[in-house]
């Protein structure tokens, strides 16, 4: 083999190879090569410096035993049952209603989507500040007479994720709702033609006929969502910073502490790697639904 | 023909809808009191942030301010304290600036580049970089974090602005490349073969034809940047040290501190003065938001 066509089918679209390099860096440095990283140094027992000295399970084992993990992963969990759920079905409801060719479509569009702009730390503490006991929400419905009226979730632990939903679905179901609409504006409109013309009443068309032809919108819209739930951070670090007690933690937050603040290195580091764990078991479905089914068709 | 339409002499077009019918006032209804929820937030950190703290102990959150004044907002800019600093707000506001203008203008420089070379320049393996950049961008930040702080420690910047530039336009990559991609696969190949003719090789098109033909993209993917990048806590707390934290991150510490008397106006100017750059920027570009973040939703 001479190395003439070798050569030359390396320098054939050097120029793109040239281009492309920062993305081949950060896809095999950064999220291939830091993803294994932090895998393999999981397993030591680093503390304040990454040290590769094997310790097996250790760290999992003591992640999974500690108290303020299970309710890290518990809070989690609810929170994130509830997010998905509403989200998705109050932005859909919404998009529902702006899709009914109604007038100041723009201006309710504008409204809804707003908060999605405005970041977690300015949304954690607006609603802060709405659910304050003394001055907020509790205060003014206690003015209007109602002087028995209790509602302070930020500060009774059994309460604090309904303020933290409060705040995360303020924020985030304009989102769903705009791709929700943007599916909604996909549809076909002889689909609603054929239905009108078989006389089929316009909620059952949407039940049995729009949101099955909208199931792609509906998993990708998940996935999303459920992604960015699993990262949840600074919306409970600018609410409640954890509190009351542990009663509001959740797993980026006690990655964060061991890693930067314990000097419990490999603690951290076990514990995102259970986080990469749990947003595979959302994204390995999805992919394989999405793009392995149309390899093989 | 004539007959056709001569037959069909009854009333013609959609029945007409009475404003006042039920169903609309269920429709609008639903919808005022929707809006109004969203809009109470914004309305409260306003007011809030327009009254002494006096009328705040003594009144009710959602009334409007009686007198109003601006010191809440004077204070929050210039002197309002985070630990030993008392300079306010104004330096996360810079520090701020000074790490979104390179981090936009590099991740998106990187990334139309990229989209570009995706699509009309493939080479073997573009498309599992592609693919991997794509399902980089759903993997956990925190799994990361670390591997990043040594990578930059190396590069002796860990700490900096520069850093931090670095780790946004490396995380801004997968969305924009995507967004870029997208677009560029919907200019018609033969503008692209036609200036291969001519002789114009990779740079040359990518200047005087791509660039060009795409400049509502580059809006697009400015107004995903720079909210984006704007409301970042996470990798500045993590790697900027407390004189060059950015401004989300010196908002939370100035509105969570435990020290001192909680001043309710000058927490809520604080918040307002952070969120009124997404904010300007939503509600300057309208639709061209709503098409940033649908690009990001709709699958590449």
């Amino acid at each position: 083999m001479s190395s003439k066509p070798m050569r030359k089918r390396m320098l054939r679209n050097v120029n793109a190879k040239i281009a492309a390099i920062p993305m081949i860096i950060t896809t095999l440095v950064v999220f291939v090569g830091g993803t294994i990283w932090s895998v393999v140094y999981a397993f030591t027992g680093s503390k304040l410096l990454p040290k590769l000295k094997f310790v097996g399970f250790d760290q999992f084992d003591r992640l999974w035993s500690n108290s303020r993990w299970m309710v890290s992963i518990e809070n989690l969990m609810w929170y994130g049952i509830f997010a998905l759920v509403f989200t998705i079905a109050v932005g859909f409801l919404l998009a529902v209603l702006l899709d009914q060719k109604i007038r100041f479509e723009d201006t309710f569009r504008t409204i809804l989507l707003y908060p999605f702009a405005l970041s977690f730390i300015v949304t954690g503490l607006v609603w802060q500040w709405l659910l304050n006991p003394e001055l907020g929400i509790q205060a003014v419905v206690r003015g209007m007479g109602w002087t028995s009226f209790t509602f302070d979730p930020l500060y009774t632990p059994e309460l604090v994720l309904v303020g933290l939903l409060m705040a995360g679905l303020w924020q985030g179901t304009g989102f769903v709702m705009c791709i929700m609409l943007a599916g909604l504006r996909g549809i076909d409109e002889d689909i609603w033609k054929a239905s009108r013309v078989d006389g089929i009443s316009k909620w059952k068309t949407y039940l049995f006929v729009v949101i099955p032809m909208m199931r792609p919108v509906f998993i990708t819209t998940l996935v999303i969502v459920a992604a960015g739930i699993i990262k949840l951070y600074d919306l409970v670090v600018a609410m409640t910073s954890g509190g009351p007690g542990n009663s509001s933690q959740v797993p980026a937050m006690y990655v964060y502490d061991y890693m930067f603040q314990a000097q419990n290195l490999g603690q951290g580091l076990a514990a995102s790697t259970m986080m990469l764990l749990s947003v595979l078991i959302v994204l390995i479905p999805w992919a394989y639904l999405e793009f392995g089914g149309k390899k093989r068709g | 023909m004539a007959d056709a339409t001569a037959n069909l002499s009854g009333p013609r077009g959609p029945k007409p809808r009475k404003a006042l019918s039920r169903r609309n006032i269920i429709l609008y209804g639903i919808l005022a009191l929707v809006s109004l929820y969203y809009i109470l937030p914004l309305w409260v950190m306003v007011m809030t942030s327009l009254k002494g703290m006096p009328e705040i102990r003594m009144g009710n959150i959602f009334a409007p301010p009686v007198e109003i004044t601006f010191e809440p907002w004077v204070k929050a800019w210039s002197s309002a304290c985070t630990g030993l600093n008392c300079d306010g707000l104004s330096r996360g506001f810079w520090n701020s600036i000074q790490i979104l203008i390179p981090s936009v203008i590099l991740s998106i420089a990187i990334a139309s580049v990229n989209g570009y070379a995706l699509i009309n320049w493939k080479f073997k393996g573009s498309e599992v970089f592609f693919t991997i950049l794509i399902f980089g961008s759903f993997i956990p930040y925190q799994i990361m974090l670390y591997p990043i702080v040594i990578l930059l420690r190396e590069m002796g910047i860990y700490g900096t602005l520069w850093g931090l530039v670095l780790v946004h336009s490396v995380f801004g990559m997968p969305i924009l490349t995507l967004l870029f991609r997208n677009y560029f696969s919907s200019v018609p190949e033969e503008l692209f073969k036609a200036a291969r003719v001519d002789g114009a090789g990779f740079w040359g098109i990518y200047f005087r034809i791509m660039l060009p033909m795409s400049l509502p993209i580059f809006v697009v993917a400015v107004i995903l940047q720079v909210t984006g990048i704007w409301n970042d806590f996470l990798f500045g707390v993590v790697f900027t040290k407390p004189d060059l934290y950015p401004m989300t991150v010196q908002l939370n510490n100035i509105v969570n501190s435990v020290q001192g008397v909680k001043e309710y106006n000058v927490n809520m100017a604080a918040t307002m003065l952070t969120g009124l750059v997404p904010l300007i920027i939503y509600f300057a570009s309208g639709k061209l938001f709503v098409r940033g973040i649908a690009a990001g939703a709709v699958k590449g």
